[in-house]
């Protein structure tokens, strides 16, 4: 069995004991998770068990009260604020889908593009022709070239998803963190995010927190489940929704 | 690469609407220099100097929607920076009266040999030169909005809250300019101005050229202004105003995004204060009153914020209101006003150009969508039928 010290050499992203609380009550409760690179996970969990929390402690939006949050084996996460950790290669989708929905699809990307994202430099960018044909390569991945010039706000609750995932895309990340990909999606529409979100696995690692059990098992990849800010259970779907402690607190009896 | 920030600005409407401000510009000075007074086209110097100083309002509207229009946010403390600019340039005209004021003091403006200061305070030196006083227009206002602005988005200081803020922020000027150990004239303010640059200040030809300088001065920032928001910086900036959160996420400093249009809004505010001032011919701390700041919101709201030529076109509709109205039924202006505010939020809530755009484009859409159906009849058949064929 790998010691812990063997396991940080290696990893994308890596927490040791991490605990916060809000107003007493411990939202994370040393929480330890390591995610290699080019790793794709899946966290499950009851409602309350740390989820989104964990994700706002890796992205810098809340500061953990104790434990390391280390990115690519020397970074410490806890110094930077979302800005910062942005500009590493951490992208971040929220669970309620947030894009620009007064700017174009097309805009929405060209903004996202992992250029530079200084005062002046956005003042005088111009689009160059890599440029271009980086966002004409994700409209095609995520199967939106046709609403290139649409605005945000008309598309559907899925494709607002999908070009959100699209945007995470042009940033370019070592490390893509989804919240709740296919609350509110078809099944059609499920389906293919697994698609998606399988392709965009093989370039790099992503972490994906679901509640959709199916999407899960359609995904086939190691699951992680939290519950009351700690880890419950790691391993195969097929372990983890078999283990009496993950039916007690999630799955249910 | 500047070309381009510069090019990219001039779009049709921006194009058109800069070319009737200069149009104005040299118009109404030769109309009102050049034909004589009972002449069907002659416009008398009250009306010229009306319109300039609705020019300065405009500017001042301008400055106020890069931020609240493009940025979301609401400033309700603009009328500081305007203050400003114009205090700068009132002290100028304050230091050109020279030994022509009431006490004959060739050093010292009156109010202070009143108070019995015996020699200039130091923030008043350097005000004698035209270039330094110029460069104070914006570097006062863009100090006091960096200074602001960097502790308020750096602690994400947001809505309301900094709306809040910014109206503490004037009305505490407000406060200081009325104490007379200030500095700056205290109640009364700076007034009696002689000459600028040599020139009578109520001379006919120095108020043509100051009338023309507010038409070209707003047609500038309208210009530079346009180039900020069409850039990408001006969509990111949107971007701040639609979903915060994100911008952030995607790796960009949104304390710095906010900083930078509140500042380079700030310097815009100045400029309408500096010009406004000589037109006018005094500057007071009634100025900083927090009603003023609220008054540069309404005109946004009226002629449309996020649009650069609402607030333009607002602040002149609703300031010649105000000039007939407070004329014809001065009792009822205030409630006019307040009326006027309520029935854009209910009813216009884009703002007149903001609804005629969005009527426009709607127009459009229909048309295109019109026309596409029309070349799917005469052309290629549907797309069902094409389906329907391959099977």
């Amino acid at each position: 069995m790998n010691t812990i010290a063997e396991t940080r050499t290696k990893s994308l992203l890596y927490l040791e004991d991490v605990s916060v609380s809000f107003d007493g009550f411990k939202a994370i409760n040393s929480l330890s998770l390591v995610i290699e690179p080019g790793e794709l996970r899946a966290i499950i969990g009851p409602n309350g068990a740390g989820k989104t929390t964990m994700m706002d402690i890796i992205t810098g939006k809340t500061r953990p009260d104790t434990g390391k949050v280390i990115f690519e084996d020397e970074i410490d996460l806890t110094k930077k604020d979302e800005a910062d950790i942005a500009q590493l290669g951490i992208g971040r989708k929220f669970q309620k889908p947030t894009v620009f929905e007064s700017h174009t699809v097309w805009d929405n990307l060209e903004l996202a593009l992992n250029r530079s994202r200084g005062v002046f430099a956005t003042l005088f960018y111009t689009l160059s022709a890599e440029d271009k044909s980086r966002i004409e390569e994700i409209l095609s991945t995520i199967r939106m070239t046709h609403r290139a010039h649409e605005y945000a706000a008309n598309l559907s609750h899925g494709q607002k998803q999908w070009l959100e995932i699209g945007m995470l895309l042009a940033q370019e990340p070592k490390l893509l963190l989804v919240d709740e990909p296919v609350a509110g999606m078809t099944d059609a529409e499920t389906a293919e995010t697994a698609i998606l979100l399988r392709e965009i696995a093989k370039t790099r690692s992503v972490v994906v927190v679901e509640h959709d059990m199916g999407f899960i098992r359609d995904l086939g990849v190691k699951v992680t489940c939290l519950a009351e800010g700690s880890v419950l259970a790691e391993g195969s779907i097929d372990f983890v929704s078999s283990d009496p402690k993950v039916i007690e607190n999630y799955l249910g009896r | 690469m500047i070309s381009g920030f510069i090019l990219r600005a001039l779009e049709g409407k921006i194009v058109i609407a800069a070319g009737i401000l200069l149009a104005v510009a040299m118009l109404v000075p030769a109309l009102n220099l050049l034909t004589p007074p009972d002449s069907a086209f002659h416009i008398p110097t009250y009306v010229m100097a009306l319109m300039g100083k609705y020019l300065c309002y405009a500017l001042l509207a301008l400055a106020l929607d890069l931020v609240w229009g493009y940025c979301g946010i609401l400033s309700l403390g603009h009328g500081a920076f305007f203050a400003l600019g114009g205090y700068a340039m009132g002290m100028y005209l304050m230091r050109q009266i020279g030994s022509r004021g009431t006490y004959g003091n060739p050093d010292l403006p009156d109010f202070m040999v009143f108070l019995n200061w015996k020699e200039l305070p130091w923030f008043w030196y350097g005000f004698d030169m035209f270039p330094f006083a110029m460069l104070m227009v914006l570097v006062v206002p863009g100090l006091l909005a960096f200074f602001f602005g960097w502790f308020a988005f750096r602690s994400r200081v947001n809505g309301v809250y900094l709306s809040i803020i910014t109206q503490a922020m004037t009305y505490a000027l407000m406060l200081a300019f009325f104490r007379n150990d200030m500095g700056f004239g205290g109640n009364n303010g700076l007034t009696d101005f002689k000459d600028i640059l040599g020139f009578q200040v109520q001379a006919g030809g120095t108020r043509a050229v100051l009338f023309a300088m507010s038409a070209i001065m707003l047609a500038l920032c309208l210009i530079v202004a346009s180039a900020i928001t069409r850039s990408k910086f001006g969509k990111v900036l949107v971007g701040v105003r639609d979903a915060e959160s994100r911008v952030r996420f995607l790796g960009f400093r949104v304390e710095n995004i906010k900083l930078f249009t509140f500042v380079v809004s700030a310097m815009f505010a100045g400029i309408a204060g500096a010009l406004f001032v000589p037109q006018v011919g005094i500057i007071n701390p009634g100025e900083f009153a927090p009603a003023n700041s609220i008054e540069v919101v309404v005109w946004t709201a009226v002629g449309g914020r996020g649009t650069l030529i609402g607030p333009i076109i607002g602040a002149i509709l609703v300031n010649a209101g105000k000039s007939y109205f407070t004329g014809a039924f001065p009792e009822f202006w205030l409630f006019a006003l307040g009326g006027l505010f309520i029935a854009v939020t209910l009813f216009l809530p884009k703002g007149i150009v903001g609804t005629i755009q969005h009527g426009w484009n709607a127009r459009k859409a229909l048309k295109a969508a019109a026309e596409a159906e029309k070349g799917r009849d005469a052309g290629t058949p549907p797309v069902t039928q094409q389906v329907q064929a391959a099977e």
